[in-house]
């Protein structure tokens, strides 16, 4: 028994503005068998967790905390330091967001029992304390993940994402406030928390958001402290090679977080949904909303490690927990289950997503004209047996 | 003096301003293990067979060499070691310190018997796998079942089997003050082989240390307010330490009645006294059973959650979870509480009534 109507989202044109596209429906039955296989592998990887996951994380952080030594030292080294300290500065800063600090807040290494990478414990280097980002990134993205109204990383309260949200001429901006975005990544995350445009709104208080503001004002003084007071003055008379050192690691890091974020949940194909959509949702269609939202990055072990494998973002957003260096051996299992089920598996080389996720902010900034009843609405009302 | 001022650097706000978020120790500790500014760490350096019997769990005292953030412990207090049992999962346990008083950054001793019974076990780890180089975390001393600083003109210790440990560090202790008063010190054993520290206890003898090794299956006579007596007099209003198992706990509670001059330590924690009856329910997991009375961690893991712990004996709150709802009973104190979104620890709380857990 098998039903779908489905067209396949052939990613052959990054440019070519694919929303409208049918979205392929699950019968609830088979929902339910999809929903049983990826719980098999996600308690087949539960039992399987050890020793290599454990040696594997502790070697990412010894390679990070080197790196983070080695930048803070190369900046004794005037002009031919600079740039190698910038570069494992940078390095430094970025595995301790995304291979580690993502991964450890997201409570993929509790097992192991250490406290120093508890999710209740740890701390990243970035300006988003760990507590609010937990709740707005463990909960509200990862449970409503793309559901527009609900998951608040659908363009982050100031961009125009997906086409179920309404246009306003503010959105001829969103080119312009993506680039900003981008650059300022760490404040803007360390802020979002606070949902200014909620507030502006009036549908949030200032009360609900005294002791989140709190604590990102505690945290932004301790990093702001660090790298552009406390580590410059220890340089002494290179303070402002270190402080400008300092300032442009911290902005790779956030033009490259941006970038595989970006192409985690808004490539070409990637899908929304609305909130009637997911009410009394199944396990089957939780993962099945976590799938068709999400989109891979294919690529090398470095760029993976480097992602901190969120270049899995599918694998990810279907097994949030799971040490996140398992994404990579799974990923042809989930993808065979993919093909059975005739779901779209939304996996492309980097230059090829950011160019979809590009090409989709600047679309975006303009109306949508308005869709062609398509075959989603005929297949959502009457699924077809056969 | 070098050190102390190394210390005081790696303390100070400057370098958690230069360490933040992750501090120093996590820096540190990558350059060596031993190293630390605030965590407590400790290198064992030797391990000695106490008991090791065929058939029996094998009595082992570890020799530990902390990091400089070690406090120093009283005579009496316990530690918690922990250990990757499997070479992955931090496993932790309490124990007591077996040696005189430490100063900070001193060596000392933990006295463990194995625990085969519990998967997985640190004190089985410590007693048949450890090797010495190895590390192990530490907590600082606690714990206030210690002897106070000007040690009465005469008293009495008390203990049953492996629950000898924090009353020897108090007879070492009592040795290196040079107490000139009187020591009575009971112990049980089950027979003389299974005696821990024996051939030290026997050099101990005499000069005010009156010691009584008792070995009830053998004959000799068990813990009543008859045998105090016929030994101390009157007994109940002489300065007391007691640990043991619960059984022999509870004989002497009985024969001190309400006697201020008795300390205890249980080494297990006391069966569970909460009440069966109605549903305990697993909010994160939705799993739901019968409430029988045990503590929730019990209940817990009958019902096939492996919720984290540590001590299982309401010491290290590593098993911390929210209580969302319903009345638990702690089963140490017998307090009792109801506020809904209250952190309990689960090795020793027990629910009365319908309960509702974050885990």
């Amino acid at each position: 028994m098998t039903t779908t109507v489905m067209n396949k989202i052939a990613l052959k044109n990054p440019f070519k503005f694919r929303e409208d596209e049918a979205v392929p429906t699950l019968t609830p039955e088979q929902m339910d068998a999809f929903g049983v296989e990826l719980d098999a592998i996600r308690a087949r990887v539960i039992a399987d967790l050890g020793e290599v996951d454990r040696e594997y994380l502790y070697k990412i952080v010894r390679i990070q905390r080197r790196c983070e030594i080695a930048g803070r030292a190369l900046f004794y080294l005037p002009v031919i330091g600079w740039l190698p300290a910038v570069a494992a500065l940078s390095v430094s800063k970025i595995l301790d967001n995304m291979e580690i600090g993502h991964n450890v807040m997201h409570g993929q290494y509790d097992w192991l029992g250490d406290p120093d990478y508890n999710s209740r414990v740890f701390d990243w280097d970035t300006m988003a304390p760990a507590e609010n980002w937990k709740y707005g990134h463990n909960y509200m993205h990862h449970t409503y993940t793309n559901i527009v109204g609900k998951d608040r990383d659908v363009g982050y309260g100031i961009l125009r994402m997906a086409e179920d949200q309404p246009w306003r001429p503010y959105y001829l901006g969103n080119a312009a406030y993506a680039f900003g975005l981008m650059m300022l990544f760490e404040w803007g995350v360390g802020v979002h928390d606070l949902e200014v445009d909620e507030l502006v709104a009036g549908r949030r208080t200032w009360a609900e958001n005294r002791d989140i503001g709190a604590r990102i004002w505690k945290k932004v003084k301790k990093q702001v402290t660090k790298d552009y007071i406390m580590w410059p003055l220890l340089t002494g008379p290179l303070f402002p090679l270190t402080f400008a050192g300092n300032f442009t690691a911290n902005i790779v890091r956030n033009i490259w977080t941006f970038n595989i974020i970006f192409c985690g949940h808004f490539p070409a194909g990637a899908q929304t949904f609305t909130i009637e959509e997911c009410e009394n949702e199944t396990r089957g269609h939780w993962y099945y909303r976590q799938l068709l939202g999400s989109a891979n990055i294919s690529g090398s072990k470095l760029m993976h490690v480097m992602s901190g494998n969120l270049s899995h973002q599918i694998e990810h957003h279907l097994f949030p927990d799971l040490p996140a260096r398992r994404y990579p051996e799974i990923a042809a299992e989930i993808r065979e289950i993919c093909e059975r089920y005739d779901l779209p598996y939304n996996s492309g080389p980097l230059h090829r997503q950011l160019g979809s996720v590009f090409a989709k902010i600047v679309r975006l900034s303009f109306p949508t004209p308005r869709r062609k009843v398509t075959a989603v609405t005929e297949v959502t009302a009457a699924p077809m047996a056969a | 003096m070098a050190v102390a001022l190394g210390t005081r650097i790696l303390r100070s706000n400057a370098v958690a301003a230069l360490t933040t978020p992750h501090g120093v120790d996590r820096y540190l500790k990558h350059i060596n293990p031993m190293w630390a500014a605030h965590e407590v760490r400790a290198r064992i350096v030797d391990i000695h067979h106490e008991v090791d019997l065929p058939g029996e769990p094998r009595v082992a005292t570890v020799t530990l060499q902390p990091t400089s953030t070690w406090a120093g412990h009283r005579a009496g207090q316990h530690v918690s070691v922990g250990v990757e049992v499997d070479g992955t999962r931090r496993t932790t346990r309490v124990f007591s310190v077996s040696s005189a008083d430490s100063k900070p950054g001193e060596r000392f001793t933990i006295t463990v018997r194995a625990n085969p019974d519990r998967v997985p076990s640190v004190s089985s780890f410590l007693a048949y796998e450890a090797k010495p180089g190895q590390m192990v975390h530490l907590s600082q001393a606690e714990g206030d079942f210690v002897l106070p600083d000007r040690v009465p003109e005469r008293i009495v210790l008390i203990s049953g089997g492996s629950g000898i440990t924090p009353l020897m560090s108090m007879l070492r202790s009592l040795q290196r003050r040079t107490h000139r008063g009187q020591v009575t010190f009971l112990h049980y054993a089950r027979s003389e082989d299974h005696q821990i520290f024996r051939e030290e206890l026997a050099g101990i003898a005499g000069n005010g240390v009156d010691i009584h090794l008792l070995h009830p299956e053998a004959g000799d006579p068990n813990l009543s307010p008859a045998y105090l007596t016929k030994l101390l007099g009157e007994y109940s209003e002489i300065p007391t330490w007691a640990c043991g198992p619960a059984p022999l706990m509870e004989a002497v509670k009985a024969a001190y009645a309400d006697s201020e001059a008795l300390s205890t330590e249980y080494f297990q924690p006391p069966k569970s006294t909460g009440v069966a009856g109605g549903q305990i329910s697993y909010a994160r997991t939705g799993t739901e059973s019968a409430n029988s009375g045990e503590t929730v961690l019990e209940q817990a893991e009958a019902a096939g959650l492996t919720p984290e712990f540590g001590c299982r004996m309401g010491i290290c709150f590593s098993c911390t979870a929210t209580k969302k709802s319903g009345l638990v009973r702690n089963v140490l104190t017998g307090e009792t509480s109801e506020l809904p979104d209250e952190d309990i620890r689960i090795c020793v709380s027990a629910p009365e009534g319908d309960c509702v857990i974050d885990l």
